[in-house]
């Protein structure tokens, strides 16, 4: 099973962004995904900067994916869009329909990010035979979700699959808006932002008036505010056939996640739980047993 | 431009069609759409009365088949749509992709509008339903700010309708999971968003409060009147301030934008609420109607009656122009 590295959902710093890649480039991983997927106001790094990163990351010897912006409201961001779909050196992350709709016009293979709402093997042989050939399942779909979409896209159709990767390892991405909530937490304006998600490497913590974590305001995005961690399940996913599980980056150091999964991956014992000392707000795993998404199923 | 309003019951449905609606929109009693409450919805038999008593009057009705079937409840998806399409609907309004496909290869003729939950808020994603499923219409998100929708109106491959008046959802619609992580149900899994099962009031010695799956979502005083707790308009802390983080409780009204939506040619208005009564339904479809038949001849929806109306009728008794005033963003 193959570990893949998700875009990074904060804004960091060029310089930390860039540094944060050398050290992932010398990681186990691999496939690497790279782009700005949240909002296109951040600008540290320009489409050619992302280019020229996953350039360097090819380099290293390491699979690249170009991951799209999720939300698409104005006419700057679909000319980024169309450029990114128009390249030929790297595979892309579709993670609006736009960009399916781009990619699959232009003849072009894709992979579906985890915002392409796929619930069922239906959907999956339709994407399919637009070009699609790894999908990012949805974040709410269960274990037995995944079952039975792959079930029933075998039962449809006697192709092969296209792989599937499980997003097994960060803060879920949970929603996405036209409102900047990091700009409002700042009284600040969207349009008159200064940027400032910046200033935030890891998100804003939202918790309940009785001090329960629930969210992380991200931008425009909001995330979980637990870490959901599917290091317990990697047995599960093989039987049913997943090729990749994805870890999202969470912080500057992710090098400890990684060898965890990695070992855990080639059989060795690890404990299940995979947080880093630095992450307080703990674990969660609920989706993937069906459950609400912030609960913590033990195994 | 047609007025769309919503019906949960055939008395909502009499009182968007004598208010002068063009088109009524309702969905079947289960999980294909994004309203699947407890004693909402039109059985066969009542879908086919709301259809007799809309056409009678020169309405349209359109079935919503708005959410998201997985791969072991595809048949219940499958068969209302055929019962959509039996039933003899002016358009089915869906959002999910094999829903989409099963009814365009099926049905090459059948009238299909994306749904919001279907989330495409740009041309390209407009083209793609348009290309790969006949979709005629669209119903826009509500994130979109008057400028991009100018923008999206004049490059659009099919007509566009948009929300005017209800609640007001913050987040692109058919991509929020915020409900499914707190509960077992989304709008997308289970066709609805903080669902009432998951509901408590507690009175505390801190006030009255509202929770969902027993996660704290609102505190309130004496003085204020508690709201439902749609998780995303609750009051929370981040970094040491309680605020409502992500958006207060209040409606969506665009009244005052509706001249320039009807010169941008956007071809429909959606009144949101098919869980509204059949007097709020009465009551915001009469002014709409008004509304747009004034702003046809040329005039403005300048009307304090009709704006203090709707501020009674909406949650919290605030409205807001939402993502289309890019203040509000």
């Amino acid at each position: 099973m193959q570990i893949t590295l998700g875009p990074n959902p904060f804004f960091w710093p060029k310089h930390k962004l860039i540094d944060f890649y050398q050290a992932m480039a010398k990681q186990p991983l691999d496939r690497i995904y790279l782009g700005e997927t949240v909002c296109s106001k951040r600008r540290e790094m320009r489409t050619q900067d992302w280019i020229d990163l996953a350039m360097l990351m090819k380099e290293q010897g390491k699979q690249v994916v170009l991951s799209t912006l999720t939300l698409l409201e104005a006419a700057s961001e679909l000319k980024t869009l169309s450029r990114l779909c128009q390249q030929n050196e790297f595979l892309v992350e579709a993670n609006d329909m736009g960009a399916v709709q781009l990619l699959s016009s232009g003849h072009k293979p894709f992979v579906s990010g985890p915002a392409i709402n796929i619930y069922n093997g239906r959907s999956l042989r339709k994407l399919q035979s637009l070009g699609l050939r790894r999908w990012v399942m949805p974040v709410e779909l269960a274990a037995g979700g995944l079952h039975n979409t792959l079930a029933q896209a075998q039962a449809i159709s006697d192709l092969a699959l296209p792989e599937t990767e499980v997003f097994a390892y960060g803060k879920l991405p949970l929603a996405y808006a036209a409102r900047c909530f990091t700009a409002r937490h700042r009284n600040l304006a969207k349009d008159d932002c200064g940027f400032c998600c910046i200033d935030y490497p890891q998100g804003i913590e939202i918790s309940s008036q009785d001090g329960t974590e629930l969210f992380i305001m991200n931008g425009i995005q909001t995330l979980s505010a637990k870490t959901y961690d599917l290091i317990g399940e990697l047995a599960k996913m093989q039987q049913l056939g997943v090729t990749a599980v994805r870890i999202s980056p969470t912080q500057l150091d992710m090098a400890d996640t990684i060898e965890r999964f990695s070992k855990a991956i080639a059989g060795e014992s690890v404990a299940n739980s995979n947080i880093p000392l630095t992450d307080v707000t703990g674990a969660c795993n609920g989706y993937w047993f069906g459950k609400p998404g912030m609960d913590q199923v033990s195994t | 431009m047609e007025l769309v309003c919503p019906a949960g019951n055939l008395p909502s449905l009499k009182a968007a069609i004598g208010a002068g609606a063009d088109a009524v929109y309702i969905g079947f009693k289960d999980a294909t759409n994004a309203r699947s409450f407890a004693g909402l919805n039109f059985s066969d038999g009542k879908a086919q009365k709301a259809l007799q008593l809309a056409h009678d009057k020169g309405t349209k009705l359109f079935v919503a088949i708005n959410t998201y079937p997985q791969a072991n409840t595809w048949e219940r998806w499958q068969r209302a749509a055929d019962q959509a399409v039996d039933l003899g609907a002016d358009a089915i309004i869906a959002a999910e992709i094999a829903v989409l496909d099963y009814l365009s290869n099926k049905y090459p003729h059948v009238n299909l509008h994306l749904s919001v939950q279907g989330s495409a808020t740009n041309r390209e994603a407009l083209a793609f339903y348009a290309d790969n499923f006949g979709i005629k219409r669209a119903v826009l998100p509500r994130v979109l700010s008057m400028a991009q929708l100018r923008h999206l109106g004049k490059n659009t491959p099919v007509e566009l309708e948009v929300f005017g008046y209800g609640s007001l959802c913050i987040m692109v619609e058919g991509r929020c999971y915020l409900s499914s992580y707190l509960t077992d149900q989304s709008p997308n899994t289970g066709g609805v968003c903080s669902p009432a099962k998951d509901v408590q009031w507690k009175t505390t010695a801190q006030g009255q409060e509202t929770h969902l799956n027993g996660v704290l979502i609102d505190r309130f005083t004496e003085q204020e009147k508690a709201g439902y707790p749609t998780l995303c308009k609750g009051r929370f802390q981040a970094n040491g301030h309680v605020y409502h983080a992500l958006e207060e409780p209040t409606s969506l009204n665009t009244l005052d934008l509706l001249p320039e939506l009807l010169q941008m040619d956007v071809r429909a208005i959606k009144i949101e609420g098919r869980q509204r009564s059949p007097a709020y339904i009465a009551e915001v479809a009469g002014i709409w109607r008004q509304a747009i038949d004034l702003a046809k001849q040329g005039g403005t929806a300048d009307n304090p009656a009709w704006a203090q109306s709707l501020a009674q009728l909406s949650e919290g008794n605030l409205t807001t122009l939402g993502a289309y005033h890019r203040s509000w963003q």
